[in-house]
């Protein structure tokens, strides 16, 4: 059954050292807040999965957490590059990072898979491309009805997925709205999921297609309003793509990420969300 | 500016949106794709598809969205749909029909880098990868490449396939069982290219105003080719122009807008 806990709590009952974890939203919804909570918790040893590693794998690989990174790209959307996990793959500093690298037409059928309960995805997909030939994990099956030759990749299976939300209501139910990106099929995917949520309603009282993960699919929910900063929620704040074109100057120096971190998550909380999202709200 | 009146970036935006009409379903990268499509639909082709990762459909921002996933595209588009329908049903499934990317590193096949610098698994400089760009340039059915010249980023031979453009050339895309057409256009800040109809290779087709092939060769890590009867690409207008400026304007005054202290 769904709980509603402290972020505090929701992320030390559901990670766990050296668990495979997504955090998951597509450039929109990505859940800050939590992943910012797993850096204070200081877990070790995660096998971290998401298609676009953002600020917030940035974060966590300079803080030493993954033994493993599964992406499909490692950049700072529009900006350019991740330079804390550019130094790991390129220096091993603070560690060594285990790299698993796909498409996003490969990692979106993988979550589809898990959400499915399939071992594996097919797809027409990697032809050609060089990432066939450097990840084991891609591997090819041949169509028993056509004959034609088709890419496979395991599915997806995240002992823990964390998405952030719009709303929930009051039973737990949980409704994501806009780019919904992967954040359904990453939750039906996982073992647990842990959701963070903008706020708590009555009832959606909404049109019955809108992508609602049902209480039962969830296992705890957070309300951390503004706790996708500085990705956006729609409805509620805009993307702070000033923060994302700052990010890159932080991330490029390791003593200035550290002294960031240690403001910014170490000494904050996940009250500190809402504040950070003010200026960012529109007027309605 | 140079003293025509237009930068060799813009003229490259131009010459690149010119090349997208209006029933045209687009798969749009970030960057000077995105800047192309959007001055295409703001000027000649106004029904076109503009078509982003992040699934939203039929999409029309107001100003360039930073990433690809900015709330303005989803405000704007006909549908947004979810990643796994996006990369199934609508590129998989052969509704694109032209997908329009960028490149790091380029060679005259077509072929795309964006992956690594020096080899994959100690590389000199890891670059963000491909994101979904495998699957656009083997599902869209043509692909146009846009990119500014160096010898950094057109090279002879590229350290990682991200993007399979023609290969080795000739009928390799074939050979892998790729029935889709592959790069057919690549327009840079100097010329417009087109792949030679039997080799594949690229092969400039057009020299903007006032640049030569001297330029071109300079700027160029392979030995360039130039097709014998060599135009020239018409000059900017100004309705291109103001569309082009006022839509970096708009972009620019929006992602500051955006820092704390400044007027949302």
């Amino acid at each position: 059954m769904v709980k509603f806990l402290p972020l505090k709590e929701a992320v030390a009952e559901n990670l766990h050292d050296g668990e495979t974890v997504a955090f998951e939203g597509f450039t929109h919804l990505i859940p800050t807040a939590a992943a910012h909570e797993a850096i204070r918790q200081g877990f070790r040893d995660l096998t971290l999965i998401r298609m676009t590693p953002d600020l917030i794998y940035d974060q966590m690989i300079g803080m030493g957490m993954a033994r493993k990174v599964v992406f499909s790209y490692v950049g700072n959307p529009g900006v350019g590059l991740l330079r804390r996990a550019r130094d790991a793959i390129e220096n091993g500093f603070p560690r060594a990072v285990e790299v698993e690298e796909h498409s996003h037409a490969g990692m979106a059928n993988a979550y589809e898979a898990g959400a499915a309960g399939l071992p594996c995805a097919v797809f027409r997909g990697y032809r050609g491309a060089g990432l066939a030939s450097v990840n084991p994990n891609i591997k090819s099956v041949t169509c028993p009805f056509t004959g034609e030759v088709l890419a496979a990749v395991p599915a997806i299976r995240p002992d823990v997925t964390f998405i952030h939300a719009q709303k929930a209501d009051r039973k737990g139910n949980v409704l994501v709205e806009g780019i919904i990106g992967i954040q359904k099929e990453a939750v039906l995917a996982a073992k647990r999921a842990v959701v963070t949520v903008e706020e708590v309603v009555d009832n959606f009282d909404l049109h019955p297609n809108l992508t609602v993960l049902p209480s039962w699919t969830i296992a705890a929910i957070s309300i951390v309003p503004g706790g996708s900063h500085p990705s956006y929620t729609h409805g509620y704040y805009e993307r702070d793509n000033a923060a994302y074109l700052e990010w890159d100057e932080i991330a490029a120096d390791r003593d200035r990420f550290q002294v960031w971190i240690q403001k910014n998550v170490i000494e904050s909380s996940a009250e500190d969300f809402a504040g950070r999202v003010e200026h960012l709200r529109k007027a309605a | 500016m140079s003293d025509v009146g237009f930068t060799p970036n813009e003229m490259m935006t131009i010459a690149a949106s010119r090349a997208l009409k209006s029933d045209d379903v687009c798969f749009v990268g970030i960057g000077a794709p995105s800047a192309a499509c959007n001055v295409a639909r703001l000027t000649h082709a106004p029904d076109i598809t503009l078509i982003y990762e992040s699934g939203t459909i039929g999409t029309a921002p107001d100003v360039l969205p930073l990433s690809i996933g900015d709330g303005e595209l989803c405000e704007t588009a006909v549908t947004t749909v979810a990643v796994p329908e996006m990369f199934r049903y609508w590129l998989q499934g052969g509704r694109i029909s032209i997908g329009f990317l960028g490149a790091a590193q380029l060679d005259k096949f077509g072929n795309i880098n964006t992956t690594v610098v020096g080899d994959y698994a100690h590389p000199k400089t890891r670059l963000p990868g491909g994101g979904g760009a495998p699957e656009i340039a083997t599902s869209s059915r043509q692909v146009y490449i846009t990119m500014a010249q160096s010898k950094r980023g057109m090279v002879e031979k590229i350290d990682f396939f991200t993007s399979f453009g023609h290969g080795d050339g000739g009928d390799h895309r074939q050979r892998l069982g790729i029935d889709t057409a592959g790069p057919t256009l690549l327009i840079t800040d100097l010329a417009i290219w087109k792949p030679d109809p039997v080799t594949k290779e690229f092969t400039v087709v057009s020299l903007h105003p006032g640049v030569t092939r001297t330029q071109v060769q300079e700027t160029c890590g392979w030995v360039v080719k130039f097709a014998e009867a060599l135009d020239e690409t018409p000059t900017p207008t100004e309705l291109e122009l103001k569309t082009l400026r006022d839509l970096q304007a708009r972009t620019k005054a929006a992602h500051q807008g955006t820092a704390k202290g400044k007027a949302a």
